[in-house]
């Protein structure tokens, strides 16, 4: 029994045309019993810029408080929102940091980088970036969701488009997962407006 | 005299409320030779006098103009000048911001901005007029950057205080220089008007011959011909600009 598994969770991010979406299911387990159905995964760190955050919860919770307050001093050190590059930058080493006594957190990156363009990313609980062109996707129910995002993914999605294929993605994938589920947290980001949706699914 | 029973530390303000060794500092910096700094419109010049106290020195040797990121993978070079003085002390600045470049692209993977390095300089700068055991930086500095925010010229004191310049000139002959500098400074001036600038103004209170041996240019710009790069220039390449001077 992995310490990855035992809150469950499944984050899902994935680029549309100037646009991204990033969701995640709402359970707090431990290990098959329920504990809450409103559990937050994902975290805004500016306009264009969220952040999810898979695996054991606690580690999940104290490392937005980190990455929060290290953005925040970033932002009166030099008067400007980081780049989602830089933001996965800072992740990374603050990951690595804790190299002997990690994190239990694989997060998602998802930001608008300069001119609007769509920048997604994960990495391993200590920090080893994996960048992707189309969705990236983290937590018990990942496996599933790489099936689903595999083949509901197309190129260059506007944004409701984009938030339909999320959603339908997410929701498949944690039927299949015993770990996450209970509905879902989506937002799609584009250069103006930043759209929240509850999803709900086999709340069972 | 009042001053001087007050001068044996540095981290004692005087009963006229200064700290006079950092009025020595500062003094030091004013007596050294000459050095200037112009923004243009796609870059920075920063220029400097290198008279060396005899003709038996290799003047190759003696770099007052150095690099502070690396050569390989960076969008724009950060270039420094030691005013004048004390050589030595430069040598630690550059040794300490280069290691705050490295420590700034370590964390976030991208070259540290201007600004930034500069605070970081001057917090270094201030730290040595507080500290215990220590004395301030014999230097006045001259940072010429190129970034996101476009091409930035600042000048940092032993004190640590810092300022943004459009042109700035310090050494021996500031108030000459400066005049000149307000005379010839526009808003809209290409690169290269401003390597010619900054070679007349040099020129203005040069006792001697102006040459390429004496004198030391660095270039930064956004254009194809110096690529971002800071560029020291040969005493060859100085020459030709001289040439063009004429």
């Amino acid at each position: 029994m992995s310490i990855f598994e035992y809150n469950g969770s499944a984050i899902v991010a994935m680029v549309g045309k100037n646009c991204f979406a990033i969701a995640s299911d709402r359970r707090l387990g431990v290990n098959l019993q329920t504990v809450a159905t409103d559990f937050q995964r994902i975290f805004k760190i500016h306009d264009k810029l969220f952040v999810g955050l898979s695996g054991l919860g606690s580690d999940a919770q104290t490392l937005y408080q980190r990455l929060v307050f290290r953005h925040k001093l970033y932002q009166l050190r030099e008067e400007r929102d980081m780049k989602p590059e830089t933001f996965a930058s800072l992740v990374s080493a603050i990951l690595y940091e804790k190299r002997f006594g990690p994190y239990f957190c694989q997060p998602v990156i998802a930001g608008l980088g300069n001119d609007d363009k769509p920048f997604i990313c994960t990495m391993d609980f200590i920090g080893a970036k994996e960048l992707a062109k189309d969705f990236v996707v983290a937590g018990s129910a990942s496996e599933s969701l790489y099936g689903a995002c595999e083949a509901l993914f197309k190129p260059d999605m506007e944004p409701d488009e984009l938030s339909e294929v999320v959603s339908q993605a997410l929701l498949a994938s944690v039927d299949r997962d015993c770990l996450s589920g209970w509905g879902g947290h989506i937002y799609i980001v584009t250069p103006d407006e930043v759209r929240e949706k509850i999803l709900k699914g086999r709340m069972d | 005299m009042g001053d001087s029973q007050y001068s044996f530390s540095l981290t004692t303000f005087s009963p006229t409320g200064k700290l006079v060794q950092i009025e020595h500092a500062l003094t030091a910096v004013g007596s050294g030779q000459t050095s200037l700094g112009i923004k243009a419109a796609n870059g920075v010049v920063i220029a400097t006098e290198k008279k060396l106290p005899s003709i038996l020195v290799d003047e190759s040797s003696v770099q007052k103009i150095q690099n502070l990121t690396p050569n390989i993978g960076v969008v724009y070079r950060l270039g420094i000048l030691a005013a004048h003085g004390m050589g030595p002390d430069f040598r630690v600045l550059v040794r300490k911001s280069r290691k705050q470049t490295e420590q700034y692209h370590r964390l976030y993977k991208e070259p540290i901005p201007v600004t930034q390095l500069v605070r970081e300089t001057a917090a270094v700068m201030q730290e040595f007029t507080q500290s215990g055991g220590v004395r301030p930086f014999g230097v006045s500095l001259l940072v010429a950057g190129f970034d996101d925010k476009g091409p930035q010229l600042y000048q940092v004191d032993p004190s640590g205080s810092y300022f943004s310049w459009k042109a700035s000139a310090m050494g021996k002959n500031v108030s000459n220089a400066k005049t000149f500098l307000e005379k010839r400074y526009t808003d809209d001036m290409e690169l290269d008007d401003a390597v010619h600038t900054a070679i007349l103004t040099l020129k203005e209170g040069f006792e001697g011959q102006i040459s390429g041996k004496n004198i030391e240019i660095g270039i930064i710009g956004a254009d194809k011909q110096f690529r971002h790069a800071l560029l020291v220039l040969t005493p060859a390449e100085i020459d030709d600009y001289l040439a063009e001077v004429e």
